[in-house]
């Protein structure tokens, strides 16, 4: 499995990039003690020109850079908790209606196609502006709005799963149904959701900038949407401000969408696209 | 005049496979006229060989060495617009799933005249001409109203006939045929075949035969070879191979052979292990505003008991209603009426939780030994959850499995291990394990040695054997195989359409068959005459 992993080179790009990413994240503090808010230089300071400001300073004389590593460690935090919240709702509601079929399935997916009709970041932008902004009830927003594809896949799969002979067995062995499920169809439901959580890692990341880009993010947490949001106003004379926050988004949703894609082709290799003619 | 001769054919695998090459050398002729079957076990490199004539080899397999020539010219190294050409005009092949070969989204016709379409032949309206009379020649009943049907509203049959049909558009001179009856009932197979036969011998072209079914050999084959492992290990003319083997392989794959040579009767005792009485499970589907309920009578009024030590064989074609009565028996599919009795508890009639207590009591040995084993449980864990769960204390639950996985073949430390490190053959001893390490009253045996190779098959039917010995074990045998049936069981019961035909030892139903569908089944085993030839002798 990580050998099939390991020889895909657009994964193995792919975790580099995210290690770097995380890394910065971690090293921020010790990086820019001062934190992302502090003055350090006079407004508009163009990148590369001051060498211990490489990236420049934002409309308030902020430095563009440690304001980047600490926006990492936001959209980190957003998308690896979002993501874990939208699978603890998604994949037990998922399992049950896949396994227990009848009215348990009709109920869950009703549910589920109610926040499925609603267009994901409207609902995102009522949630947060309803609860305030703050990194918490943008993390709930965000799996809130992130979980039904999950309960989807999660039901499909168990479906699938129960139909085995192993399951059938595992009858006769006498388990309960509960016992069944986790023991025996969930364990073998993992490798698709591991696939699928690290793409929503990616789109919760997006979904977070975009939040924060309209001004509903944490106002006391640096984020990358919010300093292209802030910068936009400025696009035409301080090009830096949304570059740099930008390419920074840019190079973390596709590093995570590399490694999806590897884990993809690692976990499935009768789907992979490789080998073929 | 040989059609195609094969000359030192060898095929190389991509590398990290079992071993370097999939076929090694191999050569062979097939004369106008004649069929060449080509025997061996799954992995012997026989399908392989048939992929490189038509061009279909997998990405990273590779032709390595040897030519084909058919014509006159080297099929391997043409070019792939000459290769396609080819296809279907000059060589063609029929497949295993008629199902998956055919397309479900297009009309049988079609079908048809799609072959004449991709070769530039004929008018339109030529063409379903030919394509009826195709279907007529095939023998396929109603050809107005089957050239306008899509491939699921016929049999498995029919859709072989069909695919025929397709392969014998354009008059090959080649018939390639990869196990094209192995999906199909006995009877089917037997129609099949003799119409694979008939056609040989109206249009005088060469058949490629592939199959691991050495009574299907005896059914057709003038000309045999035998391969192993990517090699030829015996050739030479049916009677004489089939008669008087000379490789040892040959020779232990013929043994392998369920024959109809049937054991000693042993005599039944009078006590039940298992009680079915006036089972019926009917399943209905569809049903709407406009629309009747379609019903059909799985299981219908059925009764029968197995003695305590006996096995008692469940024969039946796809579609009778055998799977669904063990399923019924072990309570995983719920009757519609009738009692299922073991050790004085009617299955039956429990409550769920009641029926969790009671599961111990008859357990299931599957078909598939690939989706029987959970992928991601260890054999330690599959083989004791359940013990466990009845109250056995785990330490002597890990015991007994160690001694049931000694018992079965395996040795104590395949416990350790994950099922996708096991072959076929081993999975299906964890299955038998896994039931015996319940206890059970009963074993119900679902198809267990049907998706085997025979020699395979023949090592468990001899541990099934040996286990029924030693356990005194009471095992419900379904089986479509005749001939596996009359190698294990002591009585065998006959299903058709849901209702049991016929019961009776197993000297009684092979020598004096008192139903028609009875010595219907009997007559459709391939090679039957064959073999009993060879159990006299």
């Amino acid at each position: 499995m990580w050998k099939r992993f390991a020889s895909n080179i657009g994964a193995m790009v792919g975790v580099v990039l995210l290690i770097a990413v995380i890394a910065i994240a971690i090293i921020a503090p010790m990086l820019y003690p001062g934190g992302p808010w502090q003055m350090v230089q006079r407004p508009f300071l163009v990148p590369f020109t001051m060498e211990a400001y490489p990236l420049g300073t934002d409309t308030l004389g902020r430095n563009v850079a440690a304001q980047l590593a600490y926006g990492a460690q936001v959209s980190l935090l957003v998308g690896l908790v979002s993501t874990l919240v939208a699978l603890l709702i998604g994949v037990p509601l998922g399992a049950v209606a896949g396994f227990y079929g009848g009215l348990a399935d009709e109920g869950a997916m009703r549910f589920t196609e109610f926040f499925q009709t609603i267009p994901n970041f409207a609902l995102a932008i009522v949630l947060v502006a309803i609860f305030q902004p703050n990194l918490t009830s943008i993390i709930l927003a965000i799996a809130i709005v992130s979980w039904p594809p999950v309960a989807r896949l999660v039901r499909a799969e168990v479906m699938s799963v129960r139909k085995r002979e192993f399951v059938d067995a595992a009858t006769l062995a006498g388990l309960s149904k509960p016992r069944i499920l986790i023991t025996q169809v969930l364990p073998n439901t993992v490798s698709p959701i591991i696939v699928m959580a690290s793409l929503m890692v990616a789109t919760a990341i997006l979904l977070e900038s975009s939040l924060s880009f309209l001004g509903l993010g944490d106002p006391n947490a640096m984020s990358w949407g919010y300093m292209i949001g802030a910068a936009r106003t400025v696009i035409r004379s301080a090009w830096w401000l949304s570059f740099f926050p930008g390419v920074a988004i840019i190079i973390t949703v596709l590093a995570l969408n590399l490694i999806g894609e590897g884990l993809n082709d690692a976990l499935n290799p009768h789907l992979s696209r490789k080998g073929r003619a | 005049m040989s059609t195609l001769v094969i000359d030192h054919l060898s095929i190389g695998l991509p590398e990290g496979a079992d071993r370097p090459l999939a076929v090694e050398d191999v050569s062979m002729a097939i004369e106008m006229g004649q069929i060449l079957c080509v025997v061996g076990e799954s992995g012997s490199g026989k399908s392989m060989t048939a992929n490189a004539l038509m061009g279909l080899l997998p990405p990273g397999v590779t032709v390595e060495a040897g030519k084909a020539v058919f014509n006159g010219q080297n099929v391997l190294d043409l070019p792939e617009s000459r290769k396609q050409a080819l296809r279907g005009a000059e060589i063609a092949m029929i497949f295993q799933e008629p199902m998956t070969a055919l397309n479900p989204l297009m009309r049988i016709g079609d079908q048809i005249a799609e072959v004449f379409a991709a070769h530039d032949r004929f008018t339109p309206s030529e063409r379903r001409e030919k394509a009826l009379h195709l279907i007529r020649e095939v023998g396929l009943p109603d050809p107005e109203k089957i050239i306008r049907a899509y491939p699921f509203q016929l049999s498995g049959g029919q859709r072989q006939r069909a695919m025929i049909a397709m392969a014998l558009a354009l008059e090959p001179k080649l018939l390639i045929a990869d196990e094209p009856t192995t999906a199909l009932d006995v009877t089917t197979q037997a129609q099949i075949l003799k119409l694979i036969l008939d056609l040989r011998d109206r249009r005088g072209m060469a058949v490629m035969f592939i199959t691991h079914d050495f009574g299907v050999v005896a059914e057709i084959a003038d000309q045999v070879i035998v391969m192993r492992e990517g090699k030829v290990v015996e050739r030479g003319v049916a009677a004489d191979v089939l008669g008087n083997p000379q490789h040892d392989y040959t020779r232990r794959l013929l043994d392998a052979i369920p024959t109809g040579k049937l054991p000693a009767a042993r005599a039944p005792r009078d006590v039940p292990a298992l009680e079915i009485k006036g089972l019926r499970k009917i399943y209905r589907t569809g049903g709407g505003l406009f629309k009747p309920v379609r019903e059909v009578r799985a299981v219908d009024d059925v009764s029968l008991t197995v003695a305590r030590g006996e096995v008692l064989g469940l024969v039946g074609e796809s579609g009778s209603g055998k799977s669904t009565l063990g399923r019924t028996a072990v309570r995983l599919v719920t009757p519609d009426g009738g009692q299922v009795m073991v050790g004085g508890t009617d299955l039956a009639a429990l409550s769920d939780e009641e029926l969790r207590r009671e599961r111990h009591k008859v357990q299931m040995v599957f078909q598939d030994p690939y989706a029987s084993l959970n992928p991601r449980q260890r054999i330690m864990g599959a083989l004791t959850d359940g013990p466990i769960t009845k109250g056995v204390p785990k330490a002597r639950a890990q015991e007994r499995a160690r001694e049931l996985l000694e018992i079965v073949g395996l040795g104590a430390e395949a416990a350790s291990r994950y099922p996708h490190e096991f072959s076929g053959g081993q999975r299906q001893r964890i299955g038998i394990a896994r039931a015996l390490a319940m206890d059970p009253e009963l074993i119900i045996a679902d198809e267990a040695v049907s998706a085997l190779d025979v020699s395979i098959q023949a090592q468990v039917l001899d541990l099934l054997r040996d286990l029924r010995e030693r356990f005194d074990l009471s095992i419900l045998f379904i089986t479509h195989d005749l001939r596996v049936a009359a190698q294990l069981c002591d009585r065998i019961a006959v299903m058709q359409k849901g209702r049991l035909v016929e019961i009776g030892t197993v000297h009684d139903i092979f020598l004096a068959p008192q139903q028609d569908y009875t010595r219907q089944l009997l007559a459709a085993v391939p090679g039957a005459g064959w073999s009993q030839e060879s159990a006299g002798a």
